[in-house]
């Protein structure tokens, strides 16, 4: 165990951690946030995407250690309920989701994507959205509210 | 003609038992449907549970606060579905309220009714038509209007509500408030069977789209899933499945993870292990480095052959849906006989996240936190499984990833109720991907023969359908707790298998869709089918499965589809006649008929034979297909038509648009069911196109998404449009199963139509595709 800073949402952390626990441990336990979720442990579906330097990576695979000191940006620190980001209004304005888990994963995924290209056609939104799982199947409404919070962002 | 009166729990208990909810209502009084039910009650522990509100009352569904806050207590859960929402909308149109001064609580088995189980597309039935949430919303309606007479001076027919006020029609002064009139005090009523419900003609909330309540703060981040429940002082848990199926515990050594940090303990039952630590991660370490002596497993049954394998079982449990005694002459009599045989993989839930649970158990009681379909029955099996009183447990559900039928939420639940009790502390245990994929309960694989007798006219005179589908476990029921793995390494068996001959159909039972739309379904001398096809034969062997199997979205009902409608389609192509007129010429309800034409008429249908003229046999071949059903015999209305392009070079097929129609009652929420069709058709499509459980001779080795193929989110979606019939003087049916039963026969059929190749495997990999169109004629 050794103390770990972790800087997530604007806020610094300081956490007692074996270095090599990967960051989603960190996040859903440690500082019990609930955007970053597992879903399979193995870098494969996104549930527990973050970004980090304008990159959106997968948490469960990431140890602590290697983020240490840089800003991390999880689902909670885009917008908020009240003050929500395009992406999360445009989510909502198109009803893009059922059971929600895949949430996290797709809409960091497309922060990302956007912020480096707000102007993506729907084959780079897709081609960003690879290896990115949504098992309920709304990939119809997702595409649609990501290119929706684009043309927004781009504004 | 006066239906018997049955409730909808009591309908999913007799489907549950077998039985269909039509054969009963149009086959059965009174009398047969009360002994029945206490059959089924006997069995399966439908009814009141000990703790549970009574379900005829009330205030166990509806409570309003003096301040006219409403809230409203449902057996029916949110799993993404859209459930809770339409919920919501009921009870706000009942009492005449806005939607959002209505609050629903679910599945808590401390606070609200049992309802069983939250599954087979019958949430919509059981709330929406004559009893339950329905009812006693309308029933409550009816009593503050009672309530308001007496206070205003004004017969209840000069009374109007709106927002939450009763009026005085004639003298808008002469008000009072529900909160008033009965704010934080009960009802102490039965439900009114005869509390007259809004008519669909009259709604104003139901009906229509409603921003979903839960989407604000699962796109910020702030919605409690189960995995985010956290409880003072609560522990981490992590179990040790075996490596290959039907291995047994031979030794733990404890001493290999003893120097781990934060490990709070080793628990081994019987072929249970599983392990304590204060994180998550120190969990993981510890499962992972634990030293377990395993026996060897039991071995399995060759993967390649395996649909020989079930074809050539001798201890079978048959049933026989339908047979008119003269198939076998018919097809003697047929100018042409057709044959084909249709087969269909185990395909898992695979839910996004792997499943997960919160269990605190204290001495003899204990509280716990899980996704599960059927809190209720959860309660009584945890019960058996931590060998306390089940008046002791309380179950809350709380949202899962989703999990389209049985995934790991019923097992993991047993694993952190388990380990929580070794610790006496709460503990989380959410599964790894591999402990997830490996051990749940498939969806079941199919072998199917079609065999069909034509006139010289083409037209159908003869239909036999014989399937083989093998089954292990189940959704744990009243005493089954050994029907998911934890159960069953705690050494509590699964329902056993019976080998047993089929007897004679007493009443006609569609429920799995085994019987096809287009014959009569003719059982005591009545026809109950869809269809005009009157010699017909329905013979399903259940036989013993390798693997835990369990209801997985569409369960039976899909694989039964796809051999019927793709069979179907061979029988028009050799004919050579228009795949919608064809069946349109052997169908009789009215309803199976509006759905078929109009999603041909949305889809701009070229009537003509299949394969379409003109195509090439190379290259890229574009091609369109149909099928549909009438969900389990009596629940939803749906027709899908596919557009395809076939690489007839790759064998890759691209599916473009899918045009779905639906008829599944008065619709309580347009955009919901919008996004149940839409998600459902390209759920069918993934598990068309790639999804299949693979094993080798001892252990099942898709496990991941590498080794377990879905479709993600980043390829082209086909164009999807729905169209809906609303039927607002129908009842009310299931919604969330239609479109994924029809999707893969569509797809297939399209391919046929593209190409001339007919797939009868699912899934239709390259490979497949490539192996089919090398075997045209």
């Amino acid at each position: 165990m050794s103390a770990i800073t972790l800087k997530v949402n604007g806020r610094t952390h300081s956490l007692d951690l074996d270095p090599a626990t990967p960051l989603l441990y960190a996040l859903s336990d440690d500082l019990e946030l609930r955007g970053p979720k597992f879903g399979c442990g193995l870098g494969q579906c996104g549930a527990c995407t973050v970004i980090v330097k304008g990159q959106a990576i997968r948490s469960c695979i990431t140890p602590v250690r290697s983020v240490e000191g840089a800003e991390i940006t999880t689902l909670e620190g885009l917008g908020t309920i009240e003050k929500p980001h395009p992406l999360q209004k445009a989510f909502i304005e198109e009803q893009a989701a059922q059971c929600g888990f895949c949430l996290n994963g797709v809409i960091l995924t497309a922060k990302a994507l956007l912020d480096k290209n707000p102007k993506a056609s729907e084959a780079e939104i897709q081609q960003g959205l690879s290896a990115v799982l949504c098992r309920c199947f709304t990939n119809v409404r997702m595409l649609r509210a990501i290119k929706r919070a684009g043309q927004e962002m781009a504004r | 003609m006066s239906k018997p009166v049955m409730t909808p729990d009591a309908r999913a208990a007799l489907r549950g038992a077998g039985f269909s909810r039509r054969g009963f209502l149009k086959t059965s009084g009174a009398l047969i449907v009360g002994f029945s039910l206490r059959t089924a009650q006997a069995q399966f522990g439908g009814g009141p549970s000990a703790g549970s509100p009574a379900a005829g009352q009330v205030d166990s569904w509806i409570a309003i606060a003096a301040d006219g806050s409403v809230t409203a207590y449902s057996g029916k859960e949110e799993l993404g579905q859209g459930i809770a929402t339409a919920q919501q909308q009921l009870v706000a149109e009942e009492l005449s309220v806005p939607f959002n001064r209505v609050t629903l609580l679910y599945c808590d088995t401390a606070m609200t009714p049992d309802q069983a189980y939250t599954a087979g597309s019958q949430s919509h039935p059981a709330n929406f038509n004559r009893g339950n949430l329905a009812q006693a919303g309308a029933t409550a309606r009816e009593a503050l209007f009672r309530m308001a007479s007496e206070r205003l001076g004004a017969p209840v027919d000069q009374l109007a509500a709106a927002d939450g006020v009763i009026r005085v029609k004639s003298d808008a002064s002469k008000k009072v408030t529900y909160g008033q009139l009965v704010g934080g005090k009960k009802f102490s009523l039965a439900l009114d069977s005869n509390a007259k419900r809004k008519h669909p003609r009259e709604w104003t909330v139901l009906g229509k789209p409603v921003t979903r309540p839960d989407l604000a703060p699962l796109v910020a981040g702030q919605f409690e899933f189960v995995h985010n429940v956290r409880l003072p002082g609560m522990l981490h848990g992590r179990v040790v499945r075996p490596p290959s199926v039907g291995a047994t515990v031979g030794s733990v050594d404890e001493s290999s993870v003893k120097d781990l940090p934060g490990l709070v303990k080793v628990v081994v039952k019987k072929n249970f292990v599983g392990v304590v630590a204060q994180k998550p991660w120190q969990a993981i370490q510890a499962a992972n480095k634990l030293k377990v002596t395993w026996t060897a497993g039991t071995g399995l049954p060759g993967h390649a052959d395996f649909y020989d394998h079930l074809r050539n079982q001798k201890q079978t449990r048959d049933a026989l849906m339908v047979d008119s005694k003269d198939v076998g002459q018919k097809l003697a009599e047929a100018a042409t006989v057709v044959k084909s045989t249709y087969y269909h993989p185990y395909q898992m839930h695979g839910s996004m996240g792997s499943s997960c649970a919160v269990a605190d158990v204290q001495g003899d009681k204990a509280t716990i936190w899980s996704p599960t379909q059927g809190v209720w029955y959860q309660k009584s099996t945890a019960a058996m499984v931590l060998g306390l009183k089940p008046e002791n447990l309380r179950v809350i559900f709380r949202r899962g990833s989703g999990c389209y039928g049985l995934n790991g939420a019923d097992t993991v639940t047993y694993d952190a109720a388990v380990l929580s009790q070794a610790v006496g502390k709460p503990v989380r245990v959410q599964l790894s991907r591999k402990d997830e994929m490996a051990w749940e309960n498939y969806g079941n694989a199919f072998v199917m023969d079609e065999r069909a007798g034509l006139d010289a006219k083409g037209n159908i005179i003869a239909w036999e359908h014989e399937a083989w589908t093998p089954a292990l476990g189940n959704r744990p029921g009243p005493g089954t707790p050994g029907n998911v793995i934890t159960g069953s390494l705690l050494g509590f068996p699964a329902d056993p298998f019976t080998p047993r001959a089929a007897t004679e159909p007493r009443a006609f039972n569609n429920g799995s869709n085994g019987v096809p739309s287009y014959v009569a379904g003719g059982v005591g001398g009545q026809s109950h089918g869809t269809g005009t096809v009157k010699s017909e034969r329905v013979l399903v062997h259940n036989v013993p499965s390798p693997f835990w199997t369990g209801p997985l979205r569409s369960p039976a009902r899909l694989q039964n589809t796809f051999a019927h409608e793709g069979f179907m389609d061979e029988l028009a192509a050799r004919v050579k006649a228009d795949p919608v007129a064809y069946r349109l010429n052997h169908l009789k309800d009215p309803r199976l008929i509006d759905v078929v034409k109009e999603a041909a008429k949305a889809a701009n249908w070229e009537t003509r034979p299949s394969p379409r003229p003109g195509n090439r046999p190379t290259g890229i071949a574009a091609g369109r297909g149909i099928a549909c059903v009438l969900y389990e015999g009596d629940n939803g209305y749906s027709a899908l038509v596919a557009e395809v392009e076939v690489n007839q070079d790759t064998g890759k097929v691209t599916v473009k648009r899918f045009v779905v129609c639906n008829d599944v009652g008065p619709v309580s929420n347009p955009d919901g069911l919008r996004n149940q069709i839409e998600g459902g058709a390209l759920q069918g499509m993934s598990r068309a196109l790639l999804e299949e459980v693979t094993w080798d001779d001892q252990k099942v080795t898709s496990f991941d998404w590498r080794t377990y193929r879905t479709l993600p989110l980043g390829f082209e979606p086909p164009k999807i449009e729905t169209v809906l019939l609303d039927r607002p003087d129908e009842e009310a049916t299931g919604a969330g199963e239609t479109s994924i039963t029809v999707a893969a026969a569509a797809i297939g059929n399209a391919i046929f139509d593209a190409t001339g190749a007919r797939l009868r495997q699912i899934p239709f990999t390259p490979d497949r595709v490539k192996a089919a169109l090398a075997a045209r004629a």
